[in-house]
């Protein structure tokens, strides 16, 4: 762990503390404000996708602590989220709930299903544990389609009232930056501080050595259930989030492939850390956008028919590659830079 | 980190076996508090067989173990590690992601009260109560020396920096009984001697019985008070240093075989 150059800790208190100095205080306070009147200042377009990313990292931050931290390998995360916003909606339209009456059942819900599928994490670790969540990416979505469609909509898309805050509609996506971005912000303020603290710390030490952790008082099972919990939170209240920032829910949203795009986006990020995680998330969305538009592109070179698979191959194909090549030149991700990037301005002039 | 309180040991007719192989045979002994017992015995002999079933981490058969009178043979190891039974490893099994410092306080987890969600806000409480045990672990990082590795992350740590992480971790889940599982091995000289001089502090500061594994005879002579032999999963002898040294059984044991510790013997 590196520290700003200079600043020595005379107290255990400054010690433990994530901002250290005053230009850092002062740099949060502005970022913070800043995101205020970000509505004001970007495009329809760009919000949407703000939004959209905000959303990811929430979801992201769970399967961190759940995969990166505690060590367990999950594929079901779309599914989760899946949960939350599919109790949201039959909340909402069925049972008559507001938004937020509805929000806490929705993520509680997600988080005791999940909470059920660490289950098998008793006896199970790593690729046999992995395909016990595979089952829930398969059952959860299999269930919302067929158990009670009348109450789902099945694989129909299904849309939902505007949540209202103190009596005013929260229509247009400027609307639910304000409520996505709170939720994200908090999430990522909880997060850091659940990882150095005492939860955190087992978490670590159930991943690097669970033996020795047993052996050393940390009572293994309840901690994996509690990742798994917190892990499958987290994904309801993005699934909540997610259902309000689309206006509508359509299962299609929580496949497979979703859950394996989160575990792509903690690996870019870096396993087991925060901002590794929020810039992985940002990074692979950048990259999605960035195929969307060199799709047509290149396609525009080939015959019809050639051109059509390559726009709709080339989004898999990039995030395939890129997710190789940080595996084998920088597995720990994009976090790893960062603290190389920090450390060299701290010490600027004398880095090298 | 007080706990000048007297702990009893007492292992009764122990057995353990892991199919065809008999790894631990009706073996007794006991150790009374403020005492460094060494178990020593050729490879394979059991010791760490011994040390597993006294921190739970295998199951005898047969046998009990009491801790000041209690059988703890059924106990979870995290009920045990919260009676204050801790413990080194053979193979070092660090938490190697986390910095030398976290590794400590990972191990003062049983003591750190507050819930995940207390964890999450960290403010007033979960922070008062990190304080106070980073500072108790600040002790134990002092008095192994410890001060210029704190920030390190385990895994970029030199092997003899390792066994004394391996150690600070075991010292901060303030232990009432001790288990060091040859925590010199493959060490040189120096850094064996620093490891001695350790082991008698924490025994003089805190006034526990250590169950110490080593080959080394030199160093079993200088600081144990109790030596217990094994071979072959049976107890050979049990005694102070000097009467162990002379039994015909360990010498027989120790010459009659080809072990890389029966030079180490002569030379004591
Ligand atoms: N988990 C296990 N499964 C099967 N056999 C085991 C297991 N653990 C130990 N044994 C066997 O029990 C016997 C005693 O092993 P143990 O590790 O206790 O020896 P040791 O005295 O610590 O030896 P060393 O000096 O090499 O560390 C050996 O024959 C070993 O093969
Ligand atoms: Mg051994």
């Amino acid at each position: 762990m590196w520290r700003p150059c200079g600043v020595l800790d005379d107290t255990y208190e400054k010690d433990i503390a994530i901002i250290r100095t005053r230009p850092q205080w002062i740099i949060t306070g502005l970022s913070l404000f800043s995101l205020i009147f970000l509505p004001m200042m970007v495009s329809g377009y760009v919000l949407t996708t703000i939004n959209l990313t905000a959303v990811c990292i929430i979801s992201a931050l769970g399967l961190n602590v759940l995969t990166g931290l505690t060590g367990q390998i999950s594929l079901g995360q779309g599914a989760f989220m899946g949960v939350g916003g599919y109790s949201m909606m039959v909340l909402m339209n069925h049972f008559g709930f507001s938004f937020w009456l509805a929000l806490p059942f929705s993520v509680l819900n997600a988080g005791f299903l999940g909470l059920l599928f660490g289950l098998p994490s008793l006896r199970i670790k790593g690729f046999y544990l992995a395909m016990a969540t595979l089952a829930a990416q398969f059952m959860i979505p299999w269930a919302i389609i067929y158990i009670r469609p009348d109450l789902t909509g099945g694989t129909s898309t299904v849309s939902i009232q505007a949540p209202s805050f103190f009596g005013i509609s929260l229509t247009t996506q400027s609307h639910i930056y304000y409520v996505i971005m709170f939720f994200t912000v908090l999430i990522i303020f909880l997060v850091r501080n659940l990882a150095r603290s005492k939860i955190g710390r087992a978490f670590v030490a159930i991943r690097d050595n669970d033996l020795a952790a047993e052996i050393m008082g940390v009572e293994i099972f309840s901690y994996k259930l509690l990742s798994f919990f917190i892990c499958s939170l987290l994904a309801g209240l993005a699934g909540c989030l997610w259902v309000i920032w689309m206006g509508a829910i359509n299962v299609d949203s929580f496949t497979l492939h979703e859950s394996i795009w989160y575990l792509g986006m903690i690996i870019v990020g870096g396993l087991g850390s925060i901002p590794g995680t929020i810039f992985g998330v940002i990074f692979i969305r950048a990259l999605e956008l960035f195929a969307q538009f060199l799709g047509p592109l290149i396609a525009s070179y080939f015959p019809d028919a050639i051109g059509a698979s390559i726009k709709n191959g080339i989004s898999p194909f990039i995030f395939g590659l890129v997710i190789l090549l940080f595996l084998v030149y920088e597995p720990r991700g994009l976090a790893h830079r960062w603290e190389i990037t920090k450390h060299f301005y701290r010490r600027w002039p004398f880095s090298f | 980190m007080s706990s000048a309180n007297s702990t009893s040991i007492q292992v009764k007719n122990l057995s353990l076996s892991f199919g065809k192989v008999q790894a631990l045979q009706d073996i007794s002994f006991s150790i009374a508090s403020n005492r460094i017992l060494a178990l020593i015995g050729p490879n394979g002999a059991g010791k760490t067989s011994m040390l597993n079933c006294i921190s739970g981490f295998y199951h005898p058969q047969k046998g009990e173990i009491l801790f000041n009178g209690q059988d703890i043979s059924k106990l979870s190891p995290s009920k045990r590690a919260k009676l204050g039974i801790s413990r080194t490893f053979q193979n070092i099994e660090l938490y190697t992601g986390l910095t030398a410092l976290d590794n400590l306080m990972a191990a003062r987890h049983v003591y750190i009260k507050y819930g995940p969600l207390g964890g999450s806000f960290f403010f007033g409480r979960a922070r008062q109560e990190e304080i106070k045990n980073r500072r108790v672990v600040e002790e134990i990082i002092d008095l192994l020396e410890m001060e210029n590795i704190r920030y390190q992350v385990v895994e970029s740590l030199a092997y003899g920096l390792r066994k004394r992480v391996d150690l600070g971790r075991a010292l901060s889940l303030e232990p009432k009984l001790l288990l060091l599982d040859e925590p010199m091995a493959g060490m040189n000289v120096e850094e064996k001697e620093d490891m001695a001089r350790f082991i008698l502090d924490i025994q003089e500061l805190k006034k526990i019985p250590i169950i110490i594994v080593e080959h080394d005879m030199g160093v079993i002579m200088d600081i144990s008070q109790q030596v217990v032999v094994l071979d072959f999963g049976c107890k050979l002898a049990d005694g102070t240093p000097a009467e162990v040294k002379n039994d015909e059984k360990v010498i027989q044991a120790y010459l009659g075989k080809e072990t890389s510790s029966n030079q180490e013997t002569d030379q004591s």
